[in-house]
């Protein structure tokens, strides 16, 4: 019994962490049908910004308290800046052309951020740890866990509901799911389509940056860090269905909680779990759980 | 006649420029590729210390600034030209870099790799090209066991004698210890080094049970799951090679969950992140170095100019990375010069390098170097391991046991697997 609170606990936890990563990459291609790869070097430059900043102001002697502020705060400036510069610069002369061509510009795109990372911070590791430790911890099933983690689930929650909301309750994601369903029309009604794909993919870095910002006091801040978190968003988002919202959620909370069980009860099995039920997934729903068949348009 | 004496002063001119061209030939410079992570996670804690290590040792050896018996400038008065590569990319990418610094930029020799996936990879093309190759850190015993090479050397340690020696170091700090469990990265160098450990455990402690063995890959970054079944083991030693970002993130995760409190954790290369995560790693946690480096160096004059002549430049002592490499590096130098002199002071080929350096014992700034195993392409050094203590706020290690270099190594033609099970008899 102690042993599947665990296997709960720390599938949700892993869960959280998936889904903030993961969420910004389908809502970006559910909007503008861009596979953004580009989007693990905004997950890296929000640790980035994040512990560079944090651990400045901490030295300079903010209150630790603060520091979870400055976390957001990072993240949004990362988005605020970078999100507009690269699509108003770079992407809106390429939306004429295929997906393909555009998933290249992004790893492109990913691969010079690589880079701008390296010019500017170097190699060396970053760490911002005090906002992991300083809330202090609970016990549960004879395990300890930072109240940290609890961020981190209520970060993923707040950014899941929100958006939801944002989506069905208010007249902006109306006009959102105007643009998603039908481009040409929505333009034709009068929505500044080119608004909203600027402000999409702002908002879908935002989600990424938080998830770097928000992870970096539990890792070594390193080059490479949007890697790992590039190819794992895919897979939740591909298990989810591509551009669709619940299932994210869904394939992160899957994906979270196998990884979990395979942890404790079959550890061997680890390496190639998430692909494995990735798979599965689409043997059977080749478009992801979320995902109906679409009719070809002629 | 006229014909005769332009033929005579032909004669006479090559004569005269003979050995001016075998003085320029001498005095041609060395390339020597160097291999090393310049990005990606494994770059700021092995990477870099590792290539400032070779930048500072080619800088001081082409000045002459060495101390004896390395005060001969370059590799025997020859000067050495540095070309660096990346090691990252994966193994494939290594093989097309290698080839490049062979074919493309024709290097004389390569010193270079940390990961183990890179040395495994990279072995068998040195091989087809005939490159002198040292690997310098690499930890996996597979290399020289699973076949021989003629190019290829080792000049630092296996991760068999990281494992033993942890295992031999558990003994003597927890006499009474009945569980393990493991947190390795799933390739060769975690589960080769989590292999011997267990095995050696098992040898030492026969009833000794295994909780858990977990094999994260390389880079994870999140281990909250691997912690929680850590923790769930109440076992009395966990054993971790954890290395490069992989072990700074476990390091600042496990701490404010209380494993270093419920466990004595052993950290094979726990070396490189002591200092930058010294507030956030307790008392008490077992220490590796892969070898006699950094805060287990001898107290020798090499070291002492190493240590100071790294820490002046570079503001920060070096790590074993950085050790490693200097080692590579000045074991190559002994090998060349010792073949140069059996060579009569000319230049020697490669072959003679490698005749010199197969069974060569050498000094470096961690000590004596023996390339005893491997048929003499393989190094054994002593080991060290500690615990740390802070001590007036600063890390220290404490309890320090060194272990030789014999007790910690297989012998030569045994594989390290057979020599644990059939405790380690000689």
């Amino acid at each position: 019994m102690q042993q599947l609170v665990a296997v709960v606990i720390d599938g949700i936890i892993y869960s959280a962490w998936l889904f903030v990563a993961a969420v910004g990459l389908t809502l970006i291609y559910g909007v503008m049908k861009i596979l953004n790869v580009a989007h693990g070097s905004f997950y890296a430059l929000g640790a980035y910004a994040a512990a560079s900043i944090a651990g400045a102001l901490l030295a300079g002697g903010m209150p630790p308290m603060l520091s979870y502020a400055v976390l957001l705060g990072a993240a949004l400036l990362v988005a605020i800046v970078l999100g507009p510069l690269i699509e108003r610069g770079i992407l809106r002369f390429m939306y004429a052309r295929d997906e393909v061509v555009i998933l290249l510009i992004t790893y492109a795109l990913f691969l010079i951020l690589e880079d701008v990372i390296k010019l500017i911070w170097g190699v060396d590791p970053y760490f911002i740890a005090e906002p992991y430790g300083l809330l202090g911890s609970f016990d549960v099933a004879d395990l300890t866990y930072p109240y940290y983690n609890l961020i981190l689930v209520g970060v993923a929650i707040a950014c899941g509901a929100g958006l939801a909301w944002t989506l069905t309750r208010t007249k902006t994601g109306k006009l959102l799911l105007a643009v998603i369903h039908d481009t040409e029309v929505s333009r034709a009604m009068g929505i500044n389509v080119g608004r909203f794909y600027m402000v999409t993919f702002t908002f879908g870095s935002l989600l990424a940056a938080i998830g770097g910002a928000f992870t970096a006091p539990t890792v070594s801040v390193v080059p490479g860090l949007g890697v790992e978190v590039i190819v794992l968003s895919f897979a939740v988002v591909v298990i989810g269905g591509l551009g669709s919202l619940p299932g994210a959620a869904l394939g992160a909370v899957i994906v979270g909680l196998v990884r979990s069980a395979t942890i404790h009860y079959l550890p061997q099995a680890e390496l190639f779990v998430i692909y494995l039920v990735m798979a599965m997934v689409l043997a059977f729903r080749p478009r992801g759980l979320f995902m109906l068949a679409e009719a070809r348009k002629i | 006649m006229q014909r005769t004496r332009k033929l005579v002063a032909s004669i006479a001119a090559a004569a005269l420029c003979v050995p001016a061209l075998a003085v320029a030939q001498d005095a041609a410079p060395i390339k020597v590729g160097v291999v090393t992570f310049l990005s990606g996670p494994a770059a700021g804690p092995f990477g870099v210390p590792a290539r400032n290590a070779a930048e500072i040792t080619i800088e001081m050896l082409n000045g002459g600034k060495v101390p004896k018996p390395y005060d001969q400038k370059g590799f025997g008065g020859a000067r050495l030209q540095m070309v660096l590569v990346d090691e990252s990319g994966g193994t494939t990418t290594q093989v097309t870099e290698f080839r490049n610094l062979v074919q493309r930029d024709n290097v004389d020799v390569v010193i270079g790799y940390i990961s183990s996936g890179s040395c495994l990879g990279i072995a068998p093309v040195a091989e087809e090209l005939k490159t002198l190759t040292v690997f310098f850190d690499c930890g996996t015993p597979r290399i020289f066991e699973e076949r021989d090479y003629k190019y290829v050397f080792r000049t630092s340690s296996t991760a068999t004698m990281d494992s033993v020696g942890a295992a031999l170091y558990v003994k003597d700090l927890k006499p009474n210890a009945k569980v393990i469990a493991g947190l390795n990265q799933n390739y060769a160098w975690g589960q080769d080094s989590w292999g011997d450990f267990e095995l050696s455990m098992k040898q030492i402690f026969p009833k000794i049970e295994v909780a858990t063995s977990q094999m994260p890959k390389l880079f994870a970054g999140q281990y909250n799951a691997e912690i929680s079944t850590l923790l769930n083991a109440k076992a009395d030693v966990i054993h971790s090679s954890f290395w490069d970002g992989d072990l700074e993130a476990f390091i600042l995760q496990a701490g404010p969950r209380g494993l270093f409190k419920r466990s004595v954790v052993v950290l094979t290369t726990g070396e490189t992140a002591m200092y930058k995560l010294a507030d956030k790693i307790p008392d008490g946690v077992v220490i590796g170095a892969r070898g006699p480096y950094g805060p287990y160096a001898p107290d020798n004059e090499l070291n002492k100019w190493y240590s100071a002549t790294f820490q002046d430049r570079y503001n920060v002592p070096p790590n074993y990375a950085a050790y490693q490499m200097t080692q590579a590096i000045l074991g190559t130098k002994a090998a060349w010069e010792k073949a140069q002199a059996a060579n009569g002071g000319k230049r020697p080929s490669i072959d003679q390098v490698i005749a010199a350096f197969e069974r060569l014992t050498f000094t470096g700034p961690g000590g004596e170097v023996r390339m005893a195993i491997g048929k003499g392409h393989q190094a054994i050094t002593e080991t060290a391991y500690g615990v740390t203590k802070k001590v007036g706020g600063k890390m220290t290690v404490a309890n320090v046991k060194r272990y030789p270099a014999e007790t910690v190594n297989p012998p030569d033609g045994v594989k390290a697997a057979d020599w644990i099970k059939n405790g380690f008899k000689k």
